[in-house]
């Protein structure tokens, strides 16, 4: 193993730990809470980094390839840092039929940046999504684990409002 | 591996195409068609790999069924009737195709691209699907080009990588319209923690990875089936040529390696064409003193010497052996052989010096890799010979690998090794350093150098303690057991556990684990016997197999490693002192007239010196003379200025070789050698199998073949020897060698490979030996204890480190080839010293600056490099660099049984330079 992976040096928290024992308690094998550990993670420090992969990766007995393919296959985890908040637009068929352009525009004005992009003050990062299952609420969005469905402008801009 | 054929008896029948065919065992549809001369197209699929079934481009209609089957992974039952020629499926395999001719548009870097053949094959010339959008390329390897505008994501590198090199760098990431094969946490290749070992490269279908300099769209001249030339594993190769120059290699399907190859196999060949090759012969210039000096220059040996044609060259070379012969007796020369040559180069050699200079002074590098541990071989159980091959470890319950680094020294080895932690086997991995095999290992023993005895010793004691003893093994096959259990008593684990630092608790788990397997095998290296107590350390290793009965079963034996491509070889083939071809002893009265006879001379009795001893008799002046054929003994001997000094004495050296090496500088004359590629001869590798190496290649300018050469001295010595072709000096050979009796030259030139002992022709060879005794006299094998000696140097206050020199990946040896070979060259261009962190900030540099290292004999500066899997106070210093000769500052103290000198344990000290 390249010692510069090694050396990376990022451990995980106690807490962390703690919810990724009870995580893998529950299966026949420590592979088994990959998912869990990253989220975790990534909820404590916001996207998970290199540094994490290679640190779950240790810690599960993985090898760190084996937690990047996890870490990139699902889009849930950021695998580039970004704002405070996330918001994830659903652009996917119902939505989009449900008028999710113009919610995606809407945003795009409000905070002055493209899709994929992060407001300059590091407050606010705009995702796309495909279908999150919630096509009865269209236009959706998500922001941190939390949907926000039947979108208006209105709903829309006191969302933005709520946020630090 | 090829999709092993587990049960032959087991038969399917079933229908293909309208017509019936067999599948044997656990054939799948498509091997079974294949077999029966059916074609169905594939891309994700490779022999060596695990179906994974993801391109389905090998759909077959089978009836009955609603929706087509991926041939590649569907067993046909009985009575099945399966269609790959049927509307249906050809639609679904040209729909494949066609949408990946539009992924890849017209990206092409490969003449072999199988995409490109099945959709020849289907008539698919256009695509109705558009590109997408294609990565740049990534030629940041220096060996590999990546190109992944050709890829089609079969995954077959990343099976390569994961499943087959167990090296864990390629991974398939994202998904959708990003998926993307990645190195490491997607960092460029040549920034990853790959290895080069290319076996990505051979399983890519597309040439989206492909050897670098694209040399996948020459057109090739001619393939030649050789062997590699570079460590002791033996893989089978293909080199690919045009232009009488080496394009690429791929891996053959050879018993040792089955198709694999690590970097200096795959990567190691354009050494053959460096403009530093000599061409012609050179005589020393008159006046100009030998020695590293201001004349010496590899670039621009003329500085030093003069041409000369080879008449001139041969008769002075000769003449200067000559007069020291018949002035001062045959004893005053003496001869280095090269355990890099093949076996008939290795036998003409020696029967050169023990016929033509008459005495027994000839040796070679095996006396500075496992002369300790054949001795305690041939003490014990009667043979130097590995019992098992390493294949076998697919087999083995427990794999315990000491002083070995297999995964930078015997890497394709070594991915056997890991293939097996990775199914059944349990891997334990002793060593002073934590190299990249112990990633594998289920216990790992990080003990202190020098302390081997001690550490296994307390194995023995646990074993014997808790009544893990096979006595029924050791009261039929051995003898003087009762020996090591009066020894044994005061080596407790509790005692020897702050000798060694590992704890009590931890020895005796693994002797425990050791002991309770039914199947285990031992590997190790020279960190077993390069000490003055190898012999010792060797003896311990042979007692823990015979006492637990782990010897002579499938997946139960004893395999020391091998280094060189044909150490096993060079040594059967009698280029050791005190032996004729297969071990047959000089001394012995009846032997010596035997060979007396098939030579037709007469023939000294007294065992030859060996490497150290020759050294030291030159710098006494009772060595005048030598003959030194690729071998770097300025390089690879211990204490280097010392045995430097000598060659300096001698009063006449002729040096035969590829390149102008340090010895060289030494030399009164120096012959142009061939290349490994530029000859055909027979080699040994670690597995006792003896294996064709083919000429590939022209001579270039007037270098020549070495067994021209050394039959062209000998002619010059008075030996009438007229060999016409190297086969008939291979029959010659095996009419000396019981051990090959079986194997004549065109069964070795039709298998390619062929085990020993092998007593006929029908004999398969013997891959697991000593299954009812040992060739000793009493046909037991033989405990021999040990006891605590430590190393002759150990650290004090002035010199408070201990160096541990060994090799990398990437160089061979002394480096002669290696560093001439760009790609091996470029991936490692300068000399290294290994820290420990804690040491290097004690030095107070960083990481990459210069720390000068000393001891008693010399010293030397190299980059340092921050290694965490060592620990602090031992450093570690591969020896391939001139310019930080690592044996400049070992020590040459002797194995008083092997004669092996101590290359892995002596006391330095470190400083910023
Ligand atoms: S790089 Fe080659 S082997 Fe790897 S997935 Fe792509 S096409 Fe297949
Ligand atoms: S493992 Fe040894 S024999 Fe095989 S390719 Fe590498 S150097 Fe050559
Ligand atoms: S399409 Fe938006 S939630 Fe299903
Ligand atoms: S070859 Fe069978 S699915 Fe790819």
């Amino acid at each position: 193993m390249n010692p510069t992976l090694v050396d990376r040096r990022y451990r995980l928290s106690q807490a962390v730990m703690a919810e990724v024992d009870k995580e893998a308690a529950k299966y026949p094998s420590r592979r088994a809470a990959v998912k869990s550990a990253l989220r975790y993670c990534q909820e404590e420090m916001g996207w998970v980094s290199n540094e994490v992969v290679t640190a779950v990766a240790e810690y599960l007995g993985l090898e760190p390839i084996e937690v990047y393919e996890v870490a990139t296959f699902y889009d849930m985890f950021y695998t580039e840092p970004g704002g405070r908040h996330r918001i994830r637009v659903c652009t996917n068929v119902s939505c989009m039929l449900r008028g999710a352009e113009a919610i995606v525009n809407h945003l795009q004005e409000q905070l002055g940046i493209e899709i994929g992009e992060t407001s300059p003050d590091g407050r606010i990062t705009l995702l796309e999504a495909e279908c999150l299952a919630a096509c009865g609420g269209a236009p959706m969005l998500v922001c941190g684990n939390q949907y926000f469905e039947n979108l208006t402008t209105d709903k829309l801009d006191s969302l933005l409002d709520q946020l630090d | 591996m090829n999709a092993p054929i587990t049960d032959t008896a087991a038969t399917v029948t079933f229908s293909f195409n309208g017509k019936n065919i067999t599948a044997l065992g656990d054939e799948t549809i498509f091997q079974a068609a294949r077999r029966n001369g059916y074609e169905i197209p594939h891309l994700c699929y490779s022999d060596s790999l695990r179906a994974d079934g993801n391109c389905r481009a090998c759909m077959v209609e089978i009836d009955g069924e609603r929706v087509l089957a991926p041939s590649c992974c569907r067993q046909p039952t009985n009575d099945m009737t399966v269609r790959g020629d049927s509307d249906r499926a050809r639609k679904a395999q040209s729909l494949v195709l066609e949408l990946l001719r539009g992924e890849v548009g017209n990206s092409h870097f490969s003449n072999g691209s199988e995409l490109d053949h099945w959709c020849d094959q289907l008539r698919v010339t256009e695509s109705r699907f558009g590109d997408r959008q294609q990565p740049a390329g990534d030629t940041s390897h220096p060996a590999i080009a990546v190109n992944l505008s050709a890829c089609i994501q079969c995954t077959r590198c990343v099976r390569a990588c994961r499943e087959e090199q167990a090296n864990d760098v390629i991974g398939f990431a994202y998904r959708g319209i990003r998926a993307e094969i990645v190195f490491d946490l997607g960092d460029p290749m040549g920034e990853s923690s790959c290895v080069g070992c290319g076996e990505c490269v051979q399983a890519c279908p597309t040439g989206a990875l492909m050897p670098a300099g694209g040399v996948g769209l020459e057109t090739i001249d001619q393939t030649v089936d050789s062997v590699c030339p570079y460590c002791g594993v033996g893989c089978l190769l293909t080199y690919h040529v045009k232009n009488n120059r080496i394009q690429y290699v791929t891996g053959r399907d050879g018993p040792s390696n089955h198709g694999r190859l690590c970097v200096k196999g795959r990567y190691g060949f354009d050494y053959v064409n460096h403009p530093e090759r000599i061409e012609r012969p050179l005589i020393r210039r008159d006046g100009v003193p030998k020695g590293l000096n201001e004349h010496f220059d590899p670039a621009d040996p003329l500085r030093m010497f003069r041409e000369a044609d080879w008449e001139e060259a041969l008769e002075y070379s000769a003449a200067g052996l000559r007069r020291i012969r018949d002035q001062h007796g045959g004893g005053a020369l003496a001869g280095f052989g090269s355990a890099k040559g093949s076996n008939e180069e290795a036998y003409l050699f020696q029967k050169l010096v023990r016929t033509g200079f008459g005495t027994n002074n000839v040796d070679h590098c095996t006396r500075l890799c496992h002369a300790s541990s054949v001795a305690a071989l041939l003490e014990g159980i009667g043979s130097g010979a590995v019992s098992n091959q390493v294949a076998d470890v697919a087999n083995a319950e427990v794999i315990i690998v000491i002083g070995a680094n297999p995964a930078s020294n015997h890497p394709v080895a070594a991915t056997f090794m890991k293939n097996a932690a990775r199914s059944n086997a349990t891997l334990v991995i002793i060593d002073p350093r934590r190299t990249d095999l112990s990633r594998h290992a289920h216990h790992f023993l990080q003990f202190r150098p020098d302390t081997d005895v001690a550490l296994l010793n307390a194995m023995i004691y646990t074993i014997i303690e808790e009544g893990l003893v096979d006595s029924n093994y050791v009261n039929q096959y051995t003898e003087d057991f009762e020996k090591i259990q009066e020894n044994i008593a005061g080596y407790s684990p509790e005692a020897m556990a702050p000798l060694c630092g590992i704890d009590a608790v931890k020895i005796r788990e693994v002797a425990r684990l050791y002991g309770a397997s039914r199947n285990s095998m031992i590997f190790w290296g020279m960190g077993i016997s390069q000490h003055i107590h190898g012999t010792d350390n060797a003896r311990a290793l042979i007692a823990l197999a015979l006492m637990t009965g782990n010897v002579g079963r499938p997946g139960t034996g004893l395999h020391p490693l091998r280094g060189q491509n044909n150490v096993q070889g060079a040594s059967d083939a009698g280029l050791i002192p005190m032996m004729f071809p297969d071990y047959q002893r000089v001394d012995d009265q009846g032997v010596r007239s035997w060979f007396e006879q098939y030579w037709k001379v007469n023939l000294d009795e007294k065992p030859g010196l060996t490497v150290v001893e020759i050294m030291n008799a030159a710098l006494d002046g009772e060595i005048r003379g030598m003959y030194v054929v690729g071998e770097n003994p300025a390089m690879s001997d211990p204490d280097l200025n010392h045995s430097r000094q000598a060659l300096a004495a001698l009063e006449h050296l002729v040096v035969q070789d590829l390149f102008l090496t340090e010895t060289a500088a030494y030399a009164d004359v120096v012959l142009p050698a061939s290349a490994f590629p530029e000859k055909t001869g027979t080699f040994s590798n670690t597995d006792r199998r003896v294996q064709m190496g083919r000429k590939a290649l022209d001579l270039p300018g007037e270098a020549r073949e070495d067994l021209w050469i050394i039959q062209e001295m000998a002619k010059r010595l008075g030996l009438d020897w007229a060999y016409g072709d190297v086969s008939e000096v291979y029959e010659e050979m095996r009419g000396a060698m019981p051990s090959i009796s079986g194997m004549s030259w065109d069964r070795i030139e039709r298998e390619s490979s062929v085990t020993y002992p092998c007593q006929d022709e029908k004999d398969p060879g013997q891959s697991v030996v000593f299954g009812d005794g040992f060739p000793t006299a009493s046909g037991r094998g033989r405990f021999v204890p040990s006891d605590l000696i430590w190393a002759d140097e150990r650290p004090d206050d002035e010199y408070p480190c201990v160096l541990i020199t060994g090799r990398q990946l990437e160089h061979w040896h002394t480096g002669a080839m290696t560093r001439r070979a760009s790609v091996l060259n470029a991936i490692e261009s300068y000399p290294v010293v290994s820290l420990h962190p804690d040491d290097l900030e004690q030095v107070g540099v960083a990481e990459g600056a210069l720390v000068r290292v000393e001891s008693r004999r010399g010293e030397l500066v190299a980059y340092a490099r921050v290694d965490s899997g060592l620990r602090s106070r031992e450093v570690f210093i591969p020896f391939c660099y001139v310019e930080a000769a690592a044996n400049l500052l070992t020590n040459a103290a002797l194995d008083p049984v092997g004669k092996i000198p101590e290359f892995k344990y002596c006391a330095v000290r470190l400083a910023a330079a």
